[in-house]
């Protein structure tokens, strides 16, 4: 063993040990009597002490000498423990961890050698007061002894250093041979090697089923055996594999009674900490991430829950807050939750500060929720405290805690019960290295959808239900059960290139069908046709027999299906087949004419199998191509908002592994990771938030200015009249009726160009004219370049006269509609500009345009206008 | 210092392509890709290197070079890199050769263009000569590359 190793174990070790003091001091702190508690950090000290005085940290032994030394004074009760002593040793804790860490990047114990602290542990050694506790005889001896064996200990920590010291029971009995029982049963090992082997288990499951599916062709007893065994043995590892990266949470919370009492003192308040369920499991890189953000709770928890002992005693509870801490499984996740019982949410200040902070305002802070507006403290830049601490207020801490929380797939929710505290709960998975996920599948290759992010999955059949995809301008929407769900192809989002295309969804399901039913009835026609033409009844021409060309199937299939449904191989088939068919049917009728009838049965029985042949097909080609037309929505939630992806094929929902994608492959952050799937294959995970930005179905800032437009619109649930026109391309849109001033239809002389804006002589006034494209932000280019000039098609234009603040303006429509009393509840984001947002208005989907937007636009147009006309002037 | 180092050879449009034998993890035949949508071009996709995910990436596209026969199967040259292991798509493996430094010259003024960055230079071997190629720079995708596909 090198040098630096044994400095290595040293530092693991120590760290190890800190944590313990940590816990005992505190624990010393509350219960001064403990006799062990006090030998347990006596005889942590020294053997830190000595060790460093073996490896030659002088600065380091210095320090935690002083420490021992008042600890011994504690020992042999010249001193009773008091509050000052317990900080003045967590200060010595923290400053021996300072040095740990000097030497952990530097190799050296550091510069400071915090000479107040050492002055502060020397004085506090001459004793103030009376002792206030007094060993007995019997229980100084035991002390004693501990001190005796501590000794022997420092020198054999070096010699078994690759051998972990047991850490286990905080109350240690200073016997040599339980240490030497426990230290053989924990070893260290680095996690690296854990997760290599995770990768090998995993691996070897994919051999294991792939060997399954194989044995299970053959019939073979003992490889049928031999495979059963390996299957057993195969599972049972890979539980036991996980088992390793598992830890209890205890070993998280073990520092929170030292953060309790430091951030308790800091603010005068008394606090008690209690915890339940510590041996709950979690994985080790759980725990890592979720280390932040509840060590943010806790103290939390004690700086804003737990009110001040005087204010407590006024309303009858005890002195001393209580903080309890509670772990435990619940379908498959773990639940932690931070109870406090001090006064609750403040729900008035959080809705005044809202208020104040321009988060809300006043009519719908009222109408809030007492839930909804504790959920306010998640929102970032929120703080109610009212004096700026160290600790909290300063209106950073809540939202990233759940922002971390969420980001591991995790939720945080806050309950609480005024004047009788507060509880968070947080939801997170048991284990980020595996997690069960959607297959999915889209342009041929599958995708793992995280379970986490599902709501659920919507299938539209063909026929039925593919009308109900509707477009707000462009933008696909589903209605579920009522509420618009912006739809997101992930064909279209995983093309780098299409993004700008303008390709919708229309005219990808706006695909010809041929009628299945008649082109079966007909085929099946012929036979009887044929039948007739056999007995003598009718007679055809070789030309009416058709070609399989010519006939209506054959015309779909060549011109249209073969291309498209090019990996139905029934649909090869079924042309295979037909052009056989019509090809009998000619040289029937032809042979049948040349007068050979002797030949007619037996090529009629053959064309009438062969109609049977087509019959079928049909209906496997039917089934298949109606399939191919049908939508697989998946419902996912990203940043509470929801959107449905459309995929190609859903398949099962399983556990899978994941593993890092490198950084340079997921410059667009659509993908969370990648995992391997069953048949050894590697599949990419989505990352559905990322996705969802992309696809622009969640963008940063979009719940704050979507709540805003639908606010400042009306006050929803009352009902409102509306106007209802067509604008360009046929969308259906609305505005308030009360904007209206009148309706006006021009006749197209009387529309007078003035600049480059369109105007007209209105009531002795000129009124300027707008189209509506030229105000919506245009999705498709073509009518863009027809901006300016008004429409020739039809000899008059209507037009709404709009009246703001005493101008007026003309909006050009293509066709004014209905006028509609409606609540307009049913809502979605707008997908455009000048456009307030898409409801359901009068039973259909309709944009509700914005008025203010359409008047600035008009402004904008004589300023236009203005500059032009200087322009021309100057040419002149 | 070494005066010789040893080059694990490929061969990619029947030029001789070189990279250093110690940053090699193993040479293998060609294994099933997965495509990674909106990654940048030069990535052929993800595969399964026994439970380890490896990048695979087309040297011809890397180094502009025309694209490969639809029927000829790429070899991997599997190198462990700082971000896991990477595969380079290559047409044919050659010998281990072991070169001496003397033989060494860096890339002539006329090589320009984006394939300057990613060769080292060559080694002036008997007969023909030895592309050395800068692993590194060509693993990770430049940083131009990577701005086009991420808009």
């Amino acid at each position: 063993m090198s040098d630096s190793d044994i400095v290595q174990d040293f530092l693991i070790e120590s760290y190890e040990n800190l944590d313990r003091l940590d816990r005992d001091l505190i624990e010393l702190e509350k219960n001064p009597q403990d006799i062990d508690a006090l030998a347990g950090v006596f005889r942590t000290i020294h053997t830190i002490k000595g060790t460093c005085g073996f490896l030659g940290f002088s600065k380091l032994e210095t320090i935690a000498h002083a420490g021992e030394n008042l600890l011994s004074r504690l020992r042999d009760h010249q001193l009773a423990l008091s509050p000052e002593i317990t900080t003045a040793l967590l200060t010595m804790v923290d400053a021996v961890r300072q040095m740990l860490k000097a030497i952990e990047t530097s190799g050296q114990d550091g510069d400071n050698d915090y000479p107040e602290l050492r002055d502060n542990l020397a004085r506090l050694q001459t004793p103030a007061d009376e002792p206030a506790f007094i060993l007995t005889n019997e229980k100084a001896a035991l002390v004693g002894e501990v001190a005796k064996n501590v000794d022997t200990e420092a020198s054999a920590l070096l010699s078994q250093a690759e051998v972990k010291l047991p850490d286990g029971s905080s109350a240690l009995l200073p016997t040599e041979g339980r240490t030497r029982d426990a230290s053989a049963e924990t070893i260290r090992v680095g996690v690296n090697l854990l997760d290599r082997l995770m990768t090998m288990v995993g691996e070897l499951v994919l051999a294991r089923n792939q060997l399954l599916q194989f044995t299970d062709t053959l019939e073979h007893n003992e490889l049928h055996t031999a495979s059963q065994r390996l299957n057993l043995i195969a599972t049972e590892l890979q539980e036991q594999v996980m088992k390793t990266r598992m830890q209890p949470i205890g070993n998280l919370w073990s520092q929170y009674p030292r953060t309790v009492r430091d951030v308790a003192l800091g603010c005068g308040k008394q606090v008690e900490i209690e915890m339940d369920g510590k041996d709950t499991e979690l994985d080790k890189t759980i725990i890592e991430s979720i280390k932040d953000p509840l060590t943010h709770l806790v103290r939390n928890a004690v700086d804003h829950g737990i009110e001040a002992p005087e204010l407590r005693i006024k309303v009858g509870k005890p002195p001393a807050g209580r903080i309890l801490l509670r772990a435990y499984h619940e379908g498959g996740q773990v639940i932690i939750e931070i109870c406090d019982d001090g006064a609750g949410l403040d729900l008035e200040r959080i809705r005044t500060k809202a208020v104040a902070r321009g988060l809300l305002d006043g009519p719908h802070a009222a109408q809030m929720s007492e839930r909804e507006l504790s959920q306010l403290i998640f929102v970032p830049g929120f703080s109610t405290a009212e004096q700026i601490t160290n600790v909290s207020g300063r209106g950073v801490g809540m939202d990233v805690v759940k922002t971390n929380i969420e980001r591991i797939g995790g939720v945080v929710d806050v309950q609480s019960v005024s004047g009788k505290g507060t509880t968070i709960r947080v939801k997170i998975p048991l284990t980020l290295a595996i997690i069960p996920a959607l297959i999915v599948r889209c342009e041929g290759e599958r995708y793992a959808i995280p379970q986490v992010n599902l709501l659920e999955l919507v299938r539209l059949e063909a026929e039925r239900d593919s009308k109900r995809i509707e477009m707000v301008h462009g933008a696909p929407v589903y209605r579920l059960r009522g509420r618009l769900l912006p739809l997101v192809y992930l064909k279209r989002e995983l093309k780098s290139n299409l993004r700008d295309s303008t390709a919708t969804a229309t005219e990808e399901s706006e695909v010809e069908l041929p009628d299945f039913a008649l082109a079966r009835q007909k085929h099946q026609a012929w036979i009887e046709r044929l039948r007739q033409v056999m007995e003598g009844k009718i007679t055809i021409s070789a030309g009416e027999a058709g070609s399989a060309k010519g006939c209506d199937l054959g015309k779909w299939l060549y011109s249209f299906g073969l291309k498209q449904y090019m990996g139905v191989p029934e649909i090869h088939s079924l042309e295979q087949a037909h052009k056989q068919f019509h090809e009998s049917v000619r040289d029937f009728v032809t042979t049948h004419a040349a007068g050979m009838k002797s030949r007619d049965q037996g090529e009629f029985d053959i064309i009438a199998t062969m109609s049977q042949q087509i019959v079928a097909l049909l209906t496997q080609v039917e089934k298949r191509v109606l399939e191919a037309q049908a939508v697989s929505i998946v419902v996912l939630q990203a940043d509470d908002r929801q959107f449905g992806l459309v995929v190609d094929e859903i398949h099962d929902s399983q556990e899978i592994v994941v593993k890092p994608l490198r950084k340079q492959l997921n410059v667009a952050k659509t993908f969370a990771g990648s995992s391997i799937m069953g048949d050894g294959r590697v599949a990419l995970i989505l990352d559905v938030l990322g996705l969802a930005r992309r696809a622009n179905a969640v963008t940063e800032d979009h719940d704050h200015r979507e709540s805003d437009k639908c606010r400042a619109s009306n006050d929803s649930g009352k009902k409102q009249t509306f106007l209802l026109f067509s604008g360009p391309d046929d969308s259906r849109m609305a505005i308030p009726l009360s904007t209206v001033a009148r309706l006006e239809e021009f006749a197209l002389s009387q529309v007078e160009p003035s600049g480059n804006q369109w105007v007209a002589q209105y009531r002795g006034q000129i009124l300027p004219l707008i189209r509506l494209d030229s105000v919506l932000d245009e999705r498709r280019r073509t009518s863009r370049n027809k901006r300016a000039l008004p429409p020739e098609n039809s000899g008059t234009l209507q037009v709404l006269v709009l009246n703001q603040g005493g101008k007026s303006v003309g909006l050009v429509v293509e066709r004014i509609l209905d006028i509609v009393e409606d609540v307009a509840l049913i809502r979605s984001p707008a997908t455009r500009a000048a456009v307030l947002y898409s409801a359901v208005i009068g039973k259909r989907v309709t944009e509700l345009l914005d008025i203010a937007a359409v008047l600035k636009a008009a402004e904008r147009g004589s300023a236009t206008c203005a500059n032009s006309a200087r322009v021309a002037a100057g040419a002149n | 210092m070494p005066q010789s180092s040893q080059f694990c050879t490929f061969y990619l449009e029947k030029l001789l392509f070189g990279v250093e034998l110690k940053g090699v993890q193993e040479v293998i035949r060609s294994l099933i890709t997965t495509d990674v949508p909106l990654a940048p071009d030069a990535v052929a996709g993800l595969m399964n290197l026994r439970g380890q995910i490896v990048t695979a990436i087309d040297l011809r596209q890397r180094l502009a070079l025309p694209p490969r026969s639809g029927d000829s199967a790429p070899m991997n040259v599997v190198i462990r890199s700082e971000e896991g292991a990477v595969s380079l798509l290559v047409d044919a493996v050659g010998d281990v050769v072991e070169v001496d430094h003397g033989t060494f010259e860096p890339p002539p003024d006329t090589l320009q263009g984006k394939v300057r960055h990613l060769i080292l230079g060559v080694h002036k071997l008997p007969g023909c000569l030895l592309h050395v190629l800068d692993v590194e720079r060509a693993c990770r995708m430049a940083e131009d590359e990577v701005a086009v596909v991420g808009h």
